[in-house]
């Protein structure tokens, strides 16, 4: 029978011996040495069954294929466009990728996408090589209008959006703005101003306070504490 | 730049509230800690909502210039380490930096705040030099506003090292400070779209269409200025700027 060393929920750092006995499994952030089982990242410990596995703490976004993210467009290359995702990596936008309609050869890419605009995309692949393909057909999929940029850490997405999104429809529902998170942590609000710097805060509650049980919650004071002063500044 | 973002910042100014919830002439919150390094002869460290500056002053013996034999020097200097902002990088210092340190230069030297003649050791051979070295620690935006008041800071703590054998001995401090007479402080007035800011973020500096440095003394007197961003400004608008400038100006006294 194997034993557990480290409690679910725990901070464990790398070389922290987690388990020793062969029926527990190593899944992301673990490897395997004879019977122990020992961590490779600073991260919290997540423990489903026999699958141990690490929610990372930190680190930079890595490209999954049908993740939908934020990509900012950086350089316009002969049949595409380069996409910084906020990651290690870049990726490319493909011109068939672009639009429904047919571009013609020679045509004026800027007017699609124009540098330093902020796109919803889609991974279709990431090659071995991290050579990442996104596209912009598909539903929810577009170029962003004007509003604001907040980059979170991109472990912390799952948090912002909720179960069933219920976190980032309470940040609308009580602030009336248009909210869009990619998964590379980059998020995209837009509303009226005050509320935007709400939204915007919110968000930034939810990125440092993560870890906290009862987050919806918290967020929902946070949010209704100060909706209330707004409200008594317009009267 | 994207130019949506853009017209999307300049609305939400016009209706006076900043991305952080800010009104367009509000400052983040300062705080100021005196002689934070050891080896300095004097510093200090000035904290505004996330960003963070450290000003060192170190004193040195050389010979003047030949122009100025009777004079010490001040030398001014900023260097904007990789680790304070992501955007930053490594080589020679950048025409930011180079901006910034002569910005703050220009209002402590102009407003004669350092009595140079005092920091004459012998004629011709032998003065004090003074270096003001600005590095912020984390930069979140307003570098010169914050470096030139962590610097003039500094320069009132500043002791002279004690001499021994007709050597600095840097180790014991003299009581002696540096001959200091006035106190310059420099405000930024930039301008996004119709409105005036102070105090910007490093995100809301991305967007600046103008900006005035303004270094006032305590009777506001006006003793430097620097126009920076590319559009230009009209008479009526410097003088508006000005005015915030001063009016500004005499917040941040009070914190010294």
């Amino acid at each position: 029978m194997g034993k557990l060393l480290v409690k679910d929920k725990e901070i464990v750092v790398p070389g922290d011996v987690i388990a020793e006995g062969m029926d527990f499994l190593p899944s992301f952030g673990t490897y395997r040495t004879g019977e122990k089982i020992i961590a490779n990242r600073t991260s919290l410990l997540s423990i489903d069954g026999k699958v141990i596995k690490t929610i990372p703490l930190a680190g930079r976004y890595l490209p999954k294929r049908n993740d939908v993210i934020i990509g900012r467009v950086f350089d316009i290359l002969m049949s595409g466009w380069r996409m910084d995702i906020n990651s290690a990596y870049s990726a490319v936008l493909m011109l068939q990728e672009a639009s429904f309609k047919y571009i013609q050869k020679g045509a004026d890419l800027t007017k699609f996408f124009a540098i330093d605009d902020y796109v919803v995309v889609k991974i279709t692949n990431v090659t071995s090589q991290r050579l990442v393909d996104v596209t912009v057909k598909g539903p929810g999929l577009r170029r962003l209008e004007a509003g604001r940029i907040v980059k979170v850490s991109t472990h912390k997405v799952p948090r912002i959006i909720g179960k069933q999104g219920s976190m980032v429809s309470t940040i609308k529902d009580a602030t009336g703005c248009r909210i869009t998170v990619g998964q590379n942590g980059v998020v995209w609000v837009q509303g009226e101003p005050e509320q935007e710097v709400l939204a915007v805060n919110a968000i930034k509650k939810i990125d440092e306070n993560s870890h906290h049980s009862g987050l919806t919650d918290e967020i929902k004071k946070f949010l209704d504490s100060n909706k209330v002063k707004t409200k008594g500044d317009k009267k | 730049m994207n130019k949506d973002f853009k017209n999307h910042i300049v609305k939400a100014l016009s209706k006076n509230v900043r991305l952080d919830g800010r009104k367009n002439d509000e400052f983040r919150k300062i705080t100021i800690e005196k002689n934070v390094t050891c080896n300095a002869e004097g510093s200090a460290k000035v904290t505004c909502g996330d960003s963070e500056v450290i000003v060192g002053v170190k004193m040195a013996m050389g010979t003047p210039y030949p122009d100025k034999p009777d004079e010490g020097v001040l030398m001014t200097g900023a260097e904007l380490h990789q680790m304070s902002n992501p955007d930053f990088e490594g080589g020679p210092p950048s025409i930011v930096a180079i901006e910034i340190a002569r910005v703050i230069d220009r209002g402590i030297r102009e407003s004669g705040t350092i009595d140079t003649k005092k920091l004459c050791i012998k004629e011709g051979e032998e003065v004090w030099m003074v270096c003001l070295d600005i590095s912020p620690i984390n930069m979140d935006g307003n570098l010169m506003d914050l470096g030139a008041l962590a610097g003039i800071i500094a320069l009132k703590e500043a002791k002279f090292p004690e001499m021994k054998d007709g050597k600095p001995d840097y180790k014991t401090l003299s009581k002696n400070p540096l001959p200091i007479s006035k106190t310059p402080i420099e405000v930024t007035v930039s301008k996004i779209g119709d409105s005036f800011l102070v105090d910007l973020t490093y995100e809301e500096e991305k967007f600046v269409d103008a900006r005035l440095t303004v270094a006032v003394l305590k009777d506001d007197t006006i003793c430097a200025m620097q126009k920076g961003g590319d559009s230009p400004l009209t008479e009526d608008e410097i003088f508006k700027m000005v005015e915030l400038a001063i009016k500004k100006s005499k917040e941040l006294r009070k914190l010294i």
